[in-house]
């Protein structure tokens, strides 16, 4: 989960790491209080989770709490690369003299987490590292002895941050790595850090990716997750515990594992090469060993998705038996008709694997005609695919 | 032979006493597995029946493997215990630790693998997040259906479960000498290239099925060890190209990272080193199957 930069900037704050005064505001009005608190010139900035904000506007200096109410409402409601603004963070300005970077992240190749720390701070680290990779340090972390202040004077040092902000810089490097392991981060970057006109360190911006897997350590995450810019299908779907990501296109896809689905979006995406290209409509994978209540809860999902024009169910029976999974859609479809939702949209099924020939059977003889059985994987990814481009 | 599990392997299964844990320890017996015994410190001491096996509960591994010779546990504890439930299994020093728990924070296995590596690496780690290691004939650790295919010269690595399966069904007339799903989660302890160098060293094995998945750059590694040491035949296959970038795709290591990670950069990799890449998972298995026919 990517947390927006107030979200960061508190979490920084409840660190003890220092961050510049502030607060987040969904009006101008609360702008207007916020500024008032904080009082003097404040900054308001456009909260959304990508790059760019400041060439496209979403940056603002105001003096006083009337000019902070002003350019809140330019803001929100601004649109940054497809993202809409909700929120601004308001915050006290600083007075900054020098930009350096630093980061914390997980380093999938090494299979364990990486430093990143430059004297060049302020703009694309990336971009850095490719035209003057001597200004950028790359130190490996052991994940179990961290940081402590000898590691971090060694990062401090090799990245050659000037003596008079070294300890802070060390300090600092200490307590963000304490802050990325309590909270399960894979990244926490701030860019720039800065050294403000009276000599004091700052973390001036806030990039953090927290592990959703660590939620059951952490309670208070879940406050984190941003409702309103969860897709509504995606939200009921959680609300089910199923594991959906809405996507653009007309063929509805349940599958069991992660693999097995993404592999068949891939599938029906060729397949809509041939059919009016029509594309996935979702990721949706049930798991192993799905009942019929979730089977069931699975079809109201991706049906209730109004681009949705056929659906492709493809299951691998590993350890599920297909002859349950046959059941399940039955029962579901069934379930469904009980709950007074009308389905009209044609499915169309593949099993394979453990028991699939008592699974055929029973589609079979259940005879429902919205269901289609096709035995093969790409046979009936192209199947579906024609059907949603005939619903079209 | 196969690679690193055999049917010499004597296998304990760490969680046997849970519901996962007891469900799939009757699946590995029923497999011709050699179970040899369970860890629970709770309940050391007991026996429990599977059908008429009954298998011993010891209060660690190392108790289980001094008492029984095992040489690989299966962990199938819950995620808030997994990190000291492999932490133990290495210090025990037990050869092959297959962990099959899904949902083990990051923080959690890059922990448990520094510590491994810490202590020369005596331990040969499968997962988090993976269905396991199977022999077909020999011997079955996690929870890959055994009576999908037969033993036979193709060896499989592979991020996803279910395509692993797939793909077994798919050949299952040619067989295979081990399948290996390694998991999808970022951190892992096994990876392709492990995979690959061992089934290069495989006297039964004569080809290798790679599948990889979006996220990371293991499928992209994996591409450049083989061209500088897989002389076997390699075919490849690779899941997520419909994936937008920035959305976990049920694996937690599934994800496009702004522009990394994508299945097109995995993909080339592997075709620059001449390995033939399936577009869909039937494909792949023809692209083998013509391989194994010599045609």
């Amino acid at each position: 989960m990517d947390l927006y930069e107030y979200q960061g900037r508190d979490l920084f704050e409840r660190h003890g790491l220092p961050v510049l005064a502030g607060g987040v505001a969904t009006t101008p009005e609360e702008a207007r209080a916020i500024a008032e608190r904080l009082g003097g010139r404040v900054v308001v900035k456009a909260q959304v989770k990508v790059g760019g904000r400041g060439k496209a506007g979403g940056v603002k200096l105001a003096e006083g709490p009337d000019e902070a109410v002003a350019r809140a409402t330019d803001i929100l409601g601004m649109d940054i690369k497809g993202h809409t603004v909700h929120k601004v963070m308001i915050t006290v300005t600083a007075d900054v003299a020098e930009e350096y970077y630093f980061s914390y992240l997980l380093d999938r190749a090494n299979r364990t987490f990486l430093c990143i720390a430059s004297v060049a701070g302020g703009m694309d680290i990336e971009q850095v590292a490719a035209e003057t990779p001597d200004k950028v340090v790359k130190a490996p972390i052991d994940a179990v002895k961290g940081v402590d202040e000898a590691k971090a004077r060694e990062i401090v040092t090799a990245a050659g941050f000037p003596t008079e902000v070294a300890d802070q810089v060390v300090e600092i490097a200490v307590g963000l790595w304490q802050a990325f392991v309590a909270e399960d981060a894979t990244l926490v970057e701030v860019n720039p850090l800065a050294k403000n006109g009276d000599g004091r360190m700052l973390l001036l911006d806030a990039k953090i990716s927290l592990d959703e897997n660590a939620a059951f350590r952490h309670p208070d995450h879940e406050a984190l997750v941003d409702q309103a810019a969860v897709d509504p299908l995606e939200q009921a779907a959680k609300a089910k515990d199923l594991n959906y990501v809405k996507l653009d296109g007309e063929v509805g896809i349940i599958g069991n594992g992660a693999g097995l689905v993404m592999s068949t979006l891939d599938v029906v995406a060729y397949a809509g090469e041939r059919h009016g290209n029509v594309k996935p409509a979702n990721f949706l994978d049930i798991g192993g060993g799905a009942s019929a209540a979730v089977m069931a809860n699975g079809l109201e999902i991706v049906l209730s998705d109004p681009a949705v024009k056929s659906v492709f169910v493809n299951v691998f029976g590993g350890i599920t038996a297909c002859d349950e999974v046959a059941n399940g859609i039955i029962q579901a479809l069934a379930l469904l008709e009980q709950r007074g939702e009308q389905v009209t949209k044609p499915l169309v099924v593949r099993l394979d694997g453990n028991n699939a020939e008592a699974g055929r059977a029973i589609l079979d003889s259940a005879n429902n005609p919205l269901v289609q059985r096709v035995d093969t994987m790409d046979g009936a990814a192209e199947r579906a695919a024609e059907l949603a481009a005939a619903g079209v | 032979m196969a690679i690193w599990l055999t049917k010499d392997s004597k296998v304990i299964v760490q969680g046997m006493t849970g519901s996962e844990g007891s469900k799939h320890t009757r699946r590995m017996l029923a497999a011709g597995t050699n179970v040899v015994g369970g860890v629970n410190p709770r309940k050391a001491g007991q026996t429990v029946d599977f059908d008429g096996t009954e298998l011993p509960v010891f209060a660690s591994v190392a108790d289980a493997m001094a008492e029984t010779g095992a040489d690989v546990t299966v962990i199938f504890v819950p995620p808030q215990f997994t990190k000291a439930a492999v932490v133990e299994a290495i210090d025990a020093a037990i050869p092959l630790a297959v962990v099959i728990t899904e949902g083990v924070p990051v923080h959690d296995t890059a922990s448990f693998w520094a510590y491994n590596v810490a202590q020369g690496e005596r331990t040969r780690i499968i997962g988090p997040n993976c269905p396991g290691i199977a022999s077909p004939g020999a011997s079955n650790a996690g929870i890959i259906p055994a009576d999908i295919t037969g033993s036979g010269r193709i060896g499989l690595v592979s991020k996803s479960g279910t395509l692993t399966y797939q793909m077994m069904y798919e050949l299952r007339d040619i067989g295979f000498s081990t399948c290996v799903g390694i998991g999808g989660d970022p951190i892992i302890g096994t990876t392709h290239i492990d995979a690959l160098a061992a089934f290069e060293a495989d006297p039964e094995t004569d080809a290798i099925v790679m599948i990889g998945e979006i996220g990371g750059d293991a499928e992209e590694r994996a591409a450049e060890f083989i061209k500088a040491n897989v002389t076997k035949p390699v075919v490849g296959y690779i899941a997520g190209f419909t994936a937008p970038p920035g959305k976990t795709m049920g694996h937690a290591g599934a994800i496009i990272s702004g522009s990394a990670g994508t299945a097109e950069a995995k993909q080339a990799a592997l075709e620059a080193v001449g390995v033939k890449v399936g577009k869909t998972p039937t494909e792949t298995a023809k692209l083998m199957r013509e391989i194994m026919s010599g045609s």
